[in-house]
């Protein structure tokens, strides 16, 4: 293997693993807040990459991306009031189940409404144009989704670490019923964590999809929990461990590729995962706590 | 008020019997109309419900009997393929047609066989699919050849290198990649193969392969895969800056991938079964007019796919093969396919001992300015 | 009710079913497709059932089913597949000799013998199945609820595609998949097989294990305060759900002849899933009677919802493909957020439901019960 296609294999994986990113820091929000495996979160995040194609079919790019943004945005806080919200003092696994319960209506009807076929992403135009280092070529895409991801999560521990909201999502996520005693309205801090969640999860699926052509009903599954397995390596709760764990999946999952073991590129995250659970389960960046596995 | 009810019983039980007064056969459609070769599988459904149109009854014995074509969605899934089959041969079909891609036939191959229902394909090109069965049989020629096809043409092109990608899990796109480069090395050397990839179905990132290749820098490549994957994978070819040309098989031969590819499906090359500017044979002049105002009429653009010719194809010789056994069970239909003969739109179809129409001609076409071009015929004995 | 009379209307019910069922077979042309939701029914059952011991009866929540079907389908392919047809299978990358040579030496047994393979393989796809299950249990088993769940449907996740690596093209056929697996022989074996796992598994729970089993899922901390092993008990628990879901797998491959590595993905555990939800999270008799509620209502009863409906000339909006399970997961969503109990909630069948007493007093209670809720 030469020099440049290591460099260009590398930068195909910091490209994925900027988008898995964007999608694992709404997994590790929402655990950290509310201890659930948001299992819809891909499926949220397909259904983005849905809204761009008929955005894109009837508004400029100007206009379409906010505009995805909004509705994946709308579409999370929904998701959160309609099948969450009730369950909140259920046990655990029905809220669970629940989660699994809109994952599966989200790809039946993303199947029902645009059949199972695969659906060309729409192009937008500046996104595509081709970049040229040396000898390493790829579309602008590829080369701003990291850097845009770096600067996403550089705003979101802004906000985290100093504002009113981000202190009470740091209180909530510390202690549920002690925050709740203290005045803090649970319900907007939880609305704020699934807004925050699906928004990146909707630029996630911008890069991801631009990148990639296609969207079909199953292209949030795999990514989904692969996004979540990263938000656990990274440590679950943890913003820039999210972001750490995105970019080391994204690349050894091209590396595998690229030596020809593309079958278990899927299963060597996972495998990546039980060793996390079994050796370090509060992951590179988790605090400790007693209960959390 | 029980004669009355009685007579209700009777009534009730006419009715179906009335129904049935009219002589139907019918004949089983197996193909994918939705999944991953959803796109392809529908062309080959138009032809046959065309031919349906065209050819409405057959004459068994003396008696005139209507055809009535039965469609099972084998979803592109070789485990939804058996219980396709298996709903097919339930409701009682005495021949089945099809179905595109190899896969989901060798799959359901057995089922056709046990039930004694012969089973003749349209587009599956693997040899595997006909080998071993008694009961399936096709009217398209096979991968061996497709894939010799190719890499002659390749090499005559100038291509001194090659690289072949196929697609994990799908007995269509490895069968003819290793073909292809069979008779690539045959030619070329066994050097000449500079990259061998492999991608899995659903994918949709082929940038890590692509920059294997890259890095081997191939004078072709070879990429025989499903219409879904195929524009994909010539678009971040392009954007990676590789320029080496792209084929593929008979596949590739469909206006979804110029639509989805744009500009970067220039210079693609493929090899198919059929030339509509070209009609081989009396059945295919009057084909291709008829044909095209029919996919107009269900709001299709009418440039004629292959693979509807081959369906039509294999839906006359199914009709033939009812006239000649005077039958409608499926064992007797079987003993005389072997011997029927028939000039199609694809040209004169006979079978050899396998069951394989015996063709010995490749159309290859490539894609010029948004079209699809002919360039020229290959024949290799 | 008298002592005796369970006995011999389960046993009047069992000669019905049997007559039912062999009618049916003698007449198979016309029930082609009861015939085949039956025996997808009765096999979801079991692994409905085996899910339910686990994450019903002892709290376990795991996603790795379709894993565990995977290897019980994959043994029992490999173990059932004719000889003469197993070079055509391995076409692509040819068998290993081994196998093959295996599969000549088991064909020289006496016929009586070769006629026990079909159940035999199902019962080794179950212990290689149970023996994984141990080997990944005692690690697993200590992560709790969420992290158990995405642990095991990892593990599951890796099974499948190991089945489907290129390496082990010559064992597994890798990502082609195995066909031409005998299907069953008769109706009547699958029904057989499966209530002789269901029996086993019932039997089980009522044993002190199975209370033990009921207690852990209650409170951990007083179930081990009152002795009980929890790692012994949670494992034992997980290894018998495994082996009866590997036969269950085993029973799949029959069924479709035809098998891939892509058959046993995360939406086969979601289905099964499904169905113990619906049929109650805790009882066996809901699972059994979800299983075949939800084959029958996807494959047969609500197929109308994806076709094209037209009512007195008037075409019906949204019928078209897909409809049928946008309603189904509609469903889902219906029964956990309002009626988490599902069907059974956590009874159980028994002869009293058919007692008009039985009704009076339930009906009795029903209004009680809408106060509370």
């Amino acid at each position: 293997m030469t020099l440049t296609t290591f460099l260009q294999h590398c930068l195909t994986g910091i490209s994925l693993g900027g988008a898995y990113a964007l999608i694992a820091i709404g997994y590790t929000m929402v655990y950290g807040i509310l201890r659930l495996i948001n299992f819809a979160h891909g499926d949220i995040f397909m259904m983005a990459g849905y809204f761009m194609i008929f955005a894109l079919a009837s508004f400029p790019w100007q206009i379409a991306i906010p505009l995805v943004i909004v509705l994946t945005f709308l579409l999370g806080a929904g998701i959160e009031r309609a099948a969450y919200k009730p369950l909140r003092n259920a046990p655990r696994m029905s809220i669970m189940i629940s989660a699994i319960g809109v994952s599966y209506l989200l790809q039946n009807l993303a199947t029902y409404l645009f059949t199972a076929l695969p659906r060309a992403y729409p192009e937008i135009p500046f996104l595509k144009h081709i970049f040229r280092i040396g000898e390493l070529s790829s579309s602008l895409v590829t080369f701003i989704t990291p850097i845009l991801s770096v600067v996403l999560v550089v705003l979101l521990m802004l906000l985290i670490n100093h504002t009113k909201v981000g202190m009470a999502m740091r209180a909530v996520s510390k202690d549920f019923e002690t925050a709740k005693l203290m005045g803090i309205r649970i319900n907007t801090v939880i609305s704020v964590t699934f807004a925050i969640g699906s928004t990146l999860a909707a630029v996630g699926s911008i890069l991801y999809f631009t990148d990639r052509m296609s969207v079909t009903p199953f292209s949030g599954t795999l990514p989904g929990l692969k996004c979540f397995v990263a938000a656990v390596l990274g440590g679950i709760g943890s913003v820039p461990g999210a972001m750490v764990g995105g970019f080391l999946i994204g690349l050894s999952e091209t590396m595998l590729v690229a030596f020809g073991y593309s079958t278990f590129s899927d299963a060597f995250t996972f495998l990546l995962l039980i060793i996390m659970l079994l050796f370090r389960p509060t992951g590179l960046f988790g605090e400790k706590t007693t209960d959390k596995v | 008020m029980k004669k009355l009810l009685a007579l209700l019983l009777v009534i009730l039980l006419m009715v179906p019997a009335l129904a049935m007064a009219e002589n139907v056969i019918k004949i089983g459609v197996f193909e994918p109309q939705t999944g991953e070769n959803g796109g392809g599988g529908l062309q080959e459904v138009y032809g046959m419900r065309y031919a349906n149109q065209v050819y409405p009854t057959v004459t068994i014995g003396g008696e005139e009997y209507k055809v009535e074509l039965v469609e099972a969605d084998n979803k592109s899934d070789k485990t939804e393929a058996v219980t396709a089959a298996q709903s097919l041969i339930s409701s009682g079909v005495s021949v089945v047609l099809g179905s595109y891609g190899s896969g989901v036939s060798i799959a359901a191959g057995e089922i056709f066989a046990e039930a004694q229902v012969p089973a003749i394909g349209a587009s599956c090109t693997n040899p595997q699919v006909t080998l071993g069965n008694d009961y399936y049989f096709r009217v398209c020629f096979l991968d061996p050849f497709q894939g010799t096809v190719m890499a002659n043409y390749a090499f005559q092109s100038g291509a001194t290198t090659a690289a072949v990608i196929t697609q994990l899990g799908d007995d269509y796109s490895s069968g003819l990649g290793n073909f292809f480069l069979k008779a690539f090395k045959a030619l070329a050397g066994d050097a000449a193969i500079v990259s061998e990839e492999q991608f899995q179905t659903n994918q949709t990132d082929f940038k890590a392969i692509l920059t294997n290749i890259k890095a081997a820098n191939p004078g072709v490549i070879f990429a025989p895969s499903s219409i879904a994957t195929a524009p994909l994978l010539i678009k971040q070819a392009r954007e990676l800056g590789i320029t080496a040309p792209i084929m593929a098989g008979d596949t590739w031969e469909n206006g979804t991938i110029i639509e989805n590819a744009g500009a970067d499906a220039e210079g693609i090359v493929l090899s198919t079964f059929f030339d509509d500017a070209d009609p081989a044979t009396e059945e295919a002049a009057k084909f291709i007019p008829g044909f095209k105002e029919y996919l107009v009429s269900i709001g299709q653009p009418d440039v004629i796919p292959a693979v509807s010719a081959l369906g039509y194809d294999a839906y006359l010789v199914a009709l033939k093969a009812i006239e000649t056994a005077a039958s409608t069970k499926g064992a007797d239909i079987q003993a005389v396919l072997p011997g029927i003969a028939i000039e199609g739109v694809t040209g004169a179809i006979s079978f050899d001992e396998n069951g394989d129409a015996k063709k010995d001609m490749a159309f290859i076409k490539t894609v010029k300015d948004g079209k699809f071009v002919f360039l020229k015929t290959v024949t290799v004995e | 009710m008298k002592k005796g009379i369970p006995w011999i209307a389960t046993l009047i019910a069992s000669t019905l079913l049997i007559a039912w069922l062999t009618s049916l077979e003698a007449n198979k042309a016309n029930h082609g497709m009861l015939i085949s939701i039956l025996q997808k029914s009765v096999i979801l059952a079991v692994v409905a059932c085996a899910m339910n011991l686990l994450n019903g009866f002892t709290g376990l929540f795991s996603l790795g089913q379709a894993g565990f079907m995977a290897i019980g389908a994959y043994v029992t392919a490999l173990l059932t597949i004719p000889t003469k047809n197993l070079d055509g299978v391995y076409y692509m990358n040819g068998i290993a000799p081994s196998i093959k040579a295996f599969r000549q030496w088991l064909d020289t047994a006496p016929s009586w013998v070769a006629a026990s393979y079909p159940y035999l393989a199902l019962l080794i796809g179950g212990l290689v199945a149970a023996a994984f299950a141990a080997l990944i249990g005692f690690p697993v088993l200590r992560l709790k609820s969420d992290y158990l769940a995405i642990a095991t449907l990892g593990f599951s996740e890796i099974i499948r595609a190991i089945l489907a690596s290129p390496q082990l093209d010559t064992v597994t056929n890798g990502s082609y998949g195995l066909n031409k697996i005998p299907g069953f022989a008769s109706i009547l074996s699958p029904f057989l097989i499966a209530a002789v796992c269901i029996a086993i598994m019932v039997l089980l729970l009522r044993s002190s294990y199975g209370r033990a089993f009921k207690a852990i899922r209650e409170d951990e901390v007083a179930a081990e305060a009152m002795g009980i092993n929890l790692l012994k008990h949670k494992a034992m628990s997980f290894v018998t759900s495994s082996f009866f879901t590997a036969i269950a797998g085993g029973m799949l491959a029959m069924f479709m002849r035809s098998i891939e590595a892509k058959t046993f993905s995360i939406s086969l555990t979601y289905d099964i899933l499904l169905i113990v939800v619906i049929g109650g999270i805790g009882s066996m008799t809901g699972s059994i009677l979800g299983a075949f509620l939800m084959t029958a209502s996807k494959e047969w009863w609500l197929r109308f919802f994806d076709q094209p409906l037209t009512l007195w000339g008037w075409e019906v909006p949204f019928f078209r493909t897909g409809l049928r399970m946008v309603i189904f997961s509609l469903l889902l969503m219906v029964v956990v957020l309002f009626y988490s109990r599902g069907l059974m909630g956590s009874r159980e069948f028994n002869w009293n439901f058919l007692l008009p007493e039985t009704w009076k007093s339930l009906l009795k209670r029903l209004p009680n019960r809408r106060k509370k809720a």
